[in-house]
């Protein structure tokens, strides 16, 4: 290892007093600098830690982020959602590999100058294709001018600094604002409401909302904070807030905007709720994809400090300390599920826990923790300011308030908009110009499909529950492709824990592979059908049984989609021959039609 | 004394159990590949699905509570469980006849449990390296199921950290360890509880095969009860 190398780990290491429970975010400083992390770095960072090398290796490889083999010093990735491949995606992926002299998702070599890949949804599908380099910086908005442009410029070893800006520029794209966007950003005035107030009060008032959670589950909010209120407390134990601000739902990206335009309410709500709950310690857990917006709500927090609004003694309250601390997450969908991802601020894998305890009992390194969304703790802030009255003056009874939606896919003016809960699929649909919707994937992979006949049932608990993402297909899109492409994202993002999810979501990937061939026959969709139900019912979290949602409502809704690519009467293997004999081609430089077994019938 | 009731049979509990210790202590058998009365439960295998008020949920992991109807041995789940078997089998290379741990092994005799005649998907046949480099030892990835039982042992029983999880998804992996990631430079040795536990034929001892004919095994001579039988389909 060279000198350089070593003196940056130990200077990470020693920024995180070498504890075991910072590794996630130690691996991730260190990787800023290293570009991946080589065995000699991780044995330097086990024993920095004291923890086993393997326990190391283990953490490093479960994130998507964390590169165990060289990749290049512009390491490229692009955003892999279904909408950025409407967008035509792979069409420009390929040409910039070609531009580069490299292969896509193929192993660099030692001080590469390139390598370029896919990742999960970056959260731009509002302004894709997206790129995302190096972890820290974002592309937006890629064409096939662009990319030639970006080609050279890497070529040249220009530095990204001197990219052109508007490359970088991310769009808010704000098509219709309520009261969480249309409100100026809130900088003490909830805290001061809760002051006036009380805690108990606020939180009486929380329960009067009927504020449910953002994040899909719709847990209600003022339940949550109870019980992380009533858990019994260790000594020297305190209660931990933490917002979710892991975005990974494919589609979703409303929570970027709130986090660009309106940090100030999101660290105003988390105060609110150390009020309320009397913790000391905050965190927000920024997905890595939203790496680039770290300076920026590192510089929100300073200015909160400075201003009085966090660190000791908040508005001059005796005993009112809070701090947030911000950790950048590595690249896994499954932390957006609270036990894992506590499990990931601990600096471990992240894999979901076994519940119960739940984590409002023994959360983060063991505390009574609160986990919520973005948009929950905005909404929180506001409700504290205003009242439950006035939250409840919108939306419907079981559904209060306002909720985000982030619109894209086929549709005249995608990004974020604001309603009322209760609004219909109809009302979006026509106010974002979606050119002649054939489906509509709410809330994401994980959600629910509708077809045109149900575009009149409306966004809410009562009706249909969303964490906010909304992709729209239009009549020219092959639904069996989307659902394959989400196939292929659950099969990337099971994080591989539990049976039903780690093999069940690659048995469903390669029955929709064959069908994708033409090879499908009935029995492949029953098969389907079977691995379905199984994995709905027997997974270890919430993830693993809403993996399969996507495929159970398009082959519900789209069987003709399905039933084209099963045209065989009865069944024929998934195998193959004539590809497995590749390598003997290979091996006899071969590639005749005489070497392929379907020319010789 | 508190119980609840697991097929309508009542089973006594103590505060804190899991449906699995609680029913296992009574003399039931609900199957599991992933647990072991000795160690904290982990949830992974999924074989111990059972059905509470209608709702599905491992049995290793959740609660008993007073009065609570746990459903056991029904079709319907023999059916999951054979499928969550079967999912097993064709995640790894599990070849029986040429297993050691044939007669002896946990996955092969739930198979048969299960009635399970078939794989049912396309195997997946990963390519998994064998780590011959322990000199009492020998570790054979293509036949691990990922049951962390040896990495829990290692670290509840013998007081060490031999064993980690690593990689994500379909790359999920078992981890040693050492500085080469080899058994052999590890701290494992031939008589910790880790190098026993192993309910497969992935960790088992060397130069001791066949020391008890297949025929004659733990699982041959002791075949665990037959479990009520659904209907297999398979394609026709």
């Amino acid at each position: 290892m060279e000198p350089s190398q070593q003196d940056t780990v130990a200077q990470v290491l020693h920024r995180h007093a070498g504890q075991a429970h910072r590794l996630v975010q130690i691996l991730r400083e260190v990787q800023e600098h290293t570009h991946w992390l080589p065995a000699p770095v991780l044995e330097q960072v086990a024993q920095g830690v004291g923890l086993g090398v393997a326990t190391v290796r283990g953490v490093a490889s479960f994130y998507r982020f964390f590169h165990l083999q060289p990749v290049g010093r512009y390491h490229l990735l692009w955003s892999d959602n279904t909408t950025d491949r409407m967008l035509g995606s792979r069409s420009l992926a390929e040409q910039l590999c070609k531009a580069l002299g490299v292969q896509a998702g193929a192993p660099a070599a030692p001080g590469a100058l390139a390598s370029v890949g896919y990742t999960s949804c970056t959260g731009l599908g509002d302004q894709g294709p997206a790129l995302l380099l190096n972890q820290q910086q974002v592309l937006t908005r890629m064409d096939g001018t662009r990319v030639q442009e970006l080609a050279q410029r890497i070529l040249a070893q220009e530095p990204p600094s001197a990219w052109p800006e508007e490359w970088m520029q991310v769009e808010d794209h704000v098509r219709r604002a309520d009261v969480l966007l249309g409100s100026p950003a809130l900088e003490g005035s909830a805290l001061r409401a809760v002051r006036g107030r009380g805690a108990q009060a606020t939180l009486d008032e929380l329960a009067a909302s009927n504020l449910r959670g953002r994040g899909g589950a719709g847990f209600p909010t003022a339940r949550k904070w109870q019980a992380c209120r009533d858990a019994p407390l260790a000594p020297g134990h305190t209660r931990v807030v933490v917002c979710n601000a892991d975005e990974g739902e494919p589609g979703t990206f409303k929570d970027r905007v709130l986090l660009s335009r309106q940090a100030d309410t999101v660290f105003e709500g988390m105060t609110v709720a150390a009020r309320v709950l009397g913790a000391r310690t905050g965190f927000l857990y920024l997905r890595g994809e939203y790496r680039y917006l770290l300076p920026s709500l590192r510089a929100v927090l300073a200015r909160r400090r400075t201003h009085g609004l966090l660190g000791p003694r908040i508005l001059g309250i005796e005993g009112f300390d809070f701090d947030i601390d911000i950790h950048v997450g590595a690249g896994a969908y499954v932390c957006g599920e609270e036990s894992a991802l506590i499990e990931s601020l601990e600096g471990k894998r992240g894999t979901p826990r076994i519940r119960p305890p739940f984590p409002v009992e023994q959360g983060y390194l063991g505390q009574p923790t609160c986990v919520n969304n973005v948009e929950t703790f905005c909404a929180a802030a506001h409700i504290a300011l205003q009242g439950s009255a006035w939250w409840k003056g919108r939306g419907t009874a079981q559904s209060t308030g306002t909720k985000l939606h982030s619109v894209s896919g086929d549709c005249a003016r995608p990004g974020v908009y604001e309603y009322p809960l209760g609004v219909s699929v109809a009302q979006v649909l026509h106010d974002c110009g979606a050119h002649e919707p054939q489906a509509v994937q709410v809330g994401g992979p994980s959600g629910t499909c509708l077809a045109a006949p149900e575009f009149k049932r409306r966004l809410g608990f009562e009706d249909i529950p969303t964490a906010g993402a909304f992709m729209v297909f239009g009549v020219q899109r092959d639904m069996f492709e989307v659902a394959h492409h989400f196939a292929q994202f659950f099969a990337h993002e099971s994080c591989g824990f539990c049976t039903p999810c780690r093999v069940g979501t690659q048995l469903v990937l390669r029955r929709m592979d064959k069908l994708a061939l033409g090879h499908g026959s009935p029995w492949d969709l029953h098969e389907l059908h079977a691995l379905e139900q199984l994995m709905h019912g027997t997974t270890h979290c919430g993830l693993g049984a809403t993996a399969t949602h996507a495929l159970r409502d398009t082959l519900q809704r789209f069987g003709p989609a399905f039933a084209a690519r099963s045209p065989q009467a009865h069944l024929v293997p998934g195998f193959d021959l004539d590809a497995e004999l590749a390598p003997a081609r290979r091996a006899t430089g071969r590639n005749d039609a005489q070497a392929h077994l379907d020319t010789l019938e | 004394m508190k119980q609840f009731f697991l097929d309508g049979a009542p089973v006594p509990f103590e505060d804190g159990d899991t449906l699995m210790a609680a029913a296992t202590r009574a003399g039931h058998q609900v199957p599991h590949l992933c647990w072991h009365p000795q160690l904290a439960p982990s949830g992974a295998c999924r074989l111990c699905t059972v059905q509470v008020d209608g709702r599905m949920t491992a049995a290793c992991t959740t609660r008993a509570s007073e009065g609570l109807e746990v459903h056991n041995h029904t079709p319907e789940l023999t059916a999951l469980r054979r499928q969550l078997t079967q999912m097993l089998f064709v995640e790894g290379n599990h070849y029986c006849p040429g297993c050691e741990k044939s007669g002896n092994c946990e996955l092969q005799s739930t198979a048969y449990a299960l009635g399970m005649a078939d794989m049912r998907h396309d195997l997946l046949m990963p390519q998994r390296p064998v780590d011959a480099s322990h000199p009492d030892l020998w570790l054979d990835h293509n036949r691990c199921i990922l049951c962390k039982l040896c990495l829990r042992a290692s670290r509840e029983l013998d007081g060490k950290d031999v064993f980690a999880i690593g990689g994500y998804g379909a790359h999920t992996q078992l981890l040693v360890n050492a500085p080469d990631g080899r058994l052999g430079a590890s701290a494992l040795q031939a008589d910790d509880h880790a190098a026993h536990i192993c309910p497969v034929g992935a960790l088992l001892p060397k130069r001791r095969g066949f020391g008890i004919p297949i025929g004659q095994r733990n699982c041959d001579t002791t075949p665990p009860p037959p479990l009520p039988q659904d209907a297999d389909h398979g394609p026709t």
